[in-house]
């Protein structure tokens, strides 16, 4: 039988043809950046990211890497600057401000498109309207404009009840080619700040429209402002792309920096051999188990975040609702020690919501210069608290659940703080279930939780970001609280946003009778973040709010 | 044999259904949304999105859309990944995965095999213990770690070959030895005790007395027998190996699929789950299928299609 005699074989071809066919086009990866040689004096660096980009269309993006190539392709009206404050971009000087200082009139400067086309005010108002319109599914649009800019709840309102809406009667409005006029809805103390977001950056209404759904879908579809230009993006699932500098930019020459390519690593520890091997200038930021090994090393750059954490203790539970019980737990655990030892990247306790170095007040001091610590560890006052709390109740003992996050660290953190609780007040048990971010988030809008890990990053520096969280009605309020003092505080502050002494005088009291008082979340840490950056690289910028690096002012050195 | 393949192409094709039907009830019962910032957004805003992608509406009809949509081949739209099509992802990243995993296998079995049959042969010798050792490595270690220290030795500090990334052939080096350590343990082991078995029998013994060289008897009558218990634990292995290793493809910045199906999960990515599962069990069912057919190609006394009527 010849047959059998190439059996052999013909198993063999069999099984590599169906691996040919399923490989068939599969070399197209293979091609691609062998310009990226760096001698030391080119101005080219290479960066790393943990994500890709979802999107490049700025009424869209929701993401830190989304917004840091955003904010180095495109500007707004106001910039942030090397201190993180807010200095004009596309705003010829200072603009006008009406006498209720809640209509805002700016002239713009001529600036151009990479494609040629002057930035108009009408670039402005398409990309509001778009981003409010709930056609466009933003996220961040009605996030971001809501109880803000006029008009822009009230359209929220009517798509959610299906009635008619008009997106002209969002306030912004195209007085000619290069007057703007925005309205909000109250006195905004940081709008400067709002406008330096990328939600509010300018579209080529032209563009946009002719390219429809492909907008922003790859670098072809993109126009830029900015210092750079998106020289290549495959798109939103592409793990490599890379910035040129704009020449056409207003400020171009300024910019020194020529090249940046950027590459998707998503292991840290991948991320680390990357950077040592010489295939990153910068990496993205290092898990805090890596930390340690760099302590010391000047290749670290370590950048205190306005993020705050905290254990919100749900209202709805009656031990919870007991304000001695919450001094008790709010006091019970060492916080310094969690930082230093279990945490051990640079982040600090907190005893506080609003973070430091976050926002300065009228006197040129830090918001929490006055304020101060409200929450510090002490065991013996928790300990009085807790039986206090417990008398009053009629328990001796108590058991909670504790939701807190499945990442390594998270696990830590929150095993360190159980136990603390644990040893600090007799008679308590606290169950800990470490779950997933969907499922936690799930869980808190639900108010289906005892204590609740979790925490807050700033889109605007500005104290009332922090602040409104707790307001009886906020969304992200999440536990039930409801204090009429703490509503009328904040909605003194609000009145009073004209006059920023009593503006920020009136949230500090806020901040105290929250925590002093009430005792309404317990602080656990303000976290700092951690990256590796090459000596040769200088100028690399930490922001406080919406993205977190700005590459603009980056320069290569010998 | 064209009868039997078209019936079990369409016991394939209801296996598929059941499979997407069970895992869009399954998925629907993850809580949280697909979106990112729902932390953030009011109920009102989270409202506006839900109604935009359709996710308002009730599960069965939610699912009747998608086999709908599926019926008429498409799998909609990703939501991490801003609308992009899932098509066009899952075309993306499974090209990545299937070149190493295919390399893994090729090489894995090759070697897998040629270290079985010499163990066999030189039976309770420093070959035999030193082949073993070297399966039980490659068993017991897990791949990652094997990864983790050659990106290091070998990348980082040696600099012979490329720390990570997927620009060209020599970037795949690193990550198909890591994978390969798996099946060349498997395939060893099974050769091993295979051929020990084989080249004990009558037939063997048959041909060594004609005077066939130990070469051509391990190889042309034993390898034959041999081989099939490999082949059955091959197929499983190669679909784990084409659709993906997680770490593997983070550690080496690979743009594969095994990574994506499980950040597809933890940030509810509707279609991409349903999308990667479907693929995943189709490749499954056709490897299944070859598996069987090959059956029969090495060995005649398995007949696929019952004897002739």
């Amino acid at each position: 039988m010849k047959k059998s005699k190439y059996s052999l074989l013909l198993t063999l071809v069999l099984v590599l043809s169906v691996f040919l066919a399923a490989c068939s086009g599969g070399n197209n990866t293979d091609k691609k950046s062998d310009g990226a040689k760096t001698s030391n004096a080119a101005q080219e660096i290479k960066i790393l990211s943990k994500s890709e980009i979802p999107t490049l269309d700025s009424v869209k993006t929701t993401d830190e890497i989304g917004f840091n190539v955003l904010n180095s392709i495109n500007e707004g009206l106001y910039t942030q600057d090397k201190d993180g404050s807010s200095v004009p971009a596309l705003v010829d000087g200072e603009p006008e401000v009406s006498e209720d200082g809640k209509t805002v009139t700016f002239k713009l400067i001529d600036a151009k498109w990479s494609n040629g086309d002057p930035v108009t005010a009408q670039d402005f108002v398409f990309a509001w309207q778009r981003a409010i319109d709930p056609a466009t599914a933003s996220e961040y649009g009605p996030y971001m404009m809501n109880g803000k800019i006029a008009g822009a709840q009230e359209i929220t309102d009517a798509a959610v009840a299906k009635k008619d809406f008009d997106l002209n009667t969002l306030g912004i409005k195209a007085i000619d080619e290069k007057t703007l006029e925005v309205k909000f809805e109250k006195v905004l103390p940081y709008w400067k700040d709002l406008m330096a977001f990328p939600t509010f950056y300018p579209q080529n209404e032209k563009f946009v429209k002719e390219k429809g759904n492909a907008y922003a879908s790859n670098a072809e579809n993109l126009i830029s402002n900015g210092a750079f230009k998106l020289a290549a993006w495959k798109g939103p699932t592409a793990m490599e792309w890379t910035l040129e500098k704009n020449d056409t930019y207003r400020d171009a020459d300024a910019i020194t920096l020529k090249k940046i390519t950027f590459n998707v690593v998503k292991d840290n520890n991948a991320q680390v051999n990357a950077f040592e091997g010489g295939e990153a200038d910068i990496t993205d930021i290092l898990s805090s188990d890596l930390v340690p090994q760099y302590q010391g090393d000047e290749r670290m750059v370590s950048a205190l975040q306005p993020s705050v954490y905290w254990i919100k203790m749900n209202y709805k539970n009656k031990a919870l609702a007991n304000v001695n019980i919450r001094e008790a737990l709010a006091k019970a655990f060492n916080k310094e020690d969690l930082a230093a030892s279990i945490l051990n990247n640079g982040s600090i306790a907190a005893n506080y919501f609003v973070p430091d170095k976050f926002v300065t007040t009228p006197d040129g001091k830090d918001f929490r210069e006055k304020n101060g610590d409200l929450i510090v560890f002490n065991a013996d006052e928790a300990k009085a608290a807790w039986e206090k709390g417990l008398a009053e109740l009629g328990l001796d003992k108590l058991e909670l659940s504790y939701l807190g996050g499945d990442t390594d660290s998270a696990k830590k953190q929150d095993e360190y703080i159980v136990n603390q609780l644990e040893t600090n007040l007799p008679g308590l048990k606290v169950n800990l279930e470490s779950v997933p971010f969907a499922i936690r988030l799930d869980r808190a809008k639900a108010g289906n939780y005892d204590l609740l890990h979790s925490g807050w990053g700033p889109d605007y520096p500005d104290a009332m970001t922090f602040a409104d969280l707790w307001l009886t009605d906020s969304p992200n309020n999440e536990m039930s609280y409801s204090s009429a003092k703490y509503d009328g505080l904040i909605k003194k502050a609000e009145e009073a946003a004209a006059n920023p002494e009593e503006y920020v005088a009136t949230l500090q009291e806020a901040e105290r009778v929250f925590l002093a008082e009430d005792y309404g979340v317990a602080p656990t840490y303000q976290r700092a973040d951690n990256i590796l950056i090459s000596p040769k690289v200088k100028g690399l910028v930490a922001l406080p709010f919406g993205p977190n690096y700005s590459y603009k002012w980056i320069t290569v050195e010998e | 044999m064209a009868r039997y393949i078209i019936k079990r192409f369409i016991y394939m094709l209801i296996t598929l259904f059941v499979i997407a039907s069970l895992t869009f009830f399954l998925m629907k019962l993850i809580p949280g949304t697909p979106f990112s910032t729902a932390g953030k957004l009011s109920p009102e805003q989270l409202q506006i999105m839900k109604e935009n992608y359709g996710l308002d509406q009730p599960v069965a009809v939610q699912y009747a859309q998608y086999i709908v949509g599926l019926l008429k081949g498409d799998l909609g739209i990703s939501f991490q990944f801003n609308n992009v099509p899932v098509t066009q992802l899952l075309l993306e990243r499974i090209q990545p995965s299937l070149v190493l995993g295919f390399q893994a296998i090729f090489f894995g079995t090759i070697i897998g095999i040629v270290l079985g049959v010499i163990s066999a042969l030189k039976q309770n010798t420093w070959i035999d213990y030193s082949s073993t050792f070297i399966a039980v490595l490659g068993k017991s270690i897990p791949n990652f770690v094997f990864a983790g220290v050659m990106q290091y030795y070998i990348g980082v500090k040696l600099g012979w070959l490329p720390v990570l990334f997927w620009k060209g052939w020599d970037y795949t080096i690193m990550p198909t030895i890591a994978l390969a350590m798996f099946p060349i343990a498997i395939t060893a082991r099974f050769m091993r005790t295979e051929m020990i078995d084989v080249l004990g029998s009558d037939y063997i013994t048959l041909a060594k007395a004609k005077g066939a060289s130990s070469f051509e008897v391990a190889f042309k009558h034993g390898l034959r027998n041999a081989l099939i218990p490999v082949i059955t634990v091959l197929g499983p292995l190669t679909v784990s190996l084409m659709t993906g290793s997680l770490v593997i493809e983070q550690i080496f910045a690979i743009p594969g699929i095994g990574e994506q199906f499980v950040k597809a999960i933890t940030v509810n990515d509707y279609s991409v789950i349903m999308g990667t599962t479907l693929l995943f069990s189709f490749m499954f069912v056709v490897i299944i299928l070859i598996v069987d057919i090959l059956y029969g190609v090495i060995d005649p006394r398995i007949r696929l299609s019952g004897g002739k009527k």
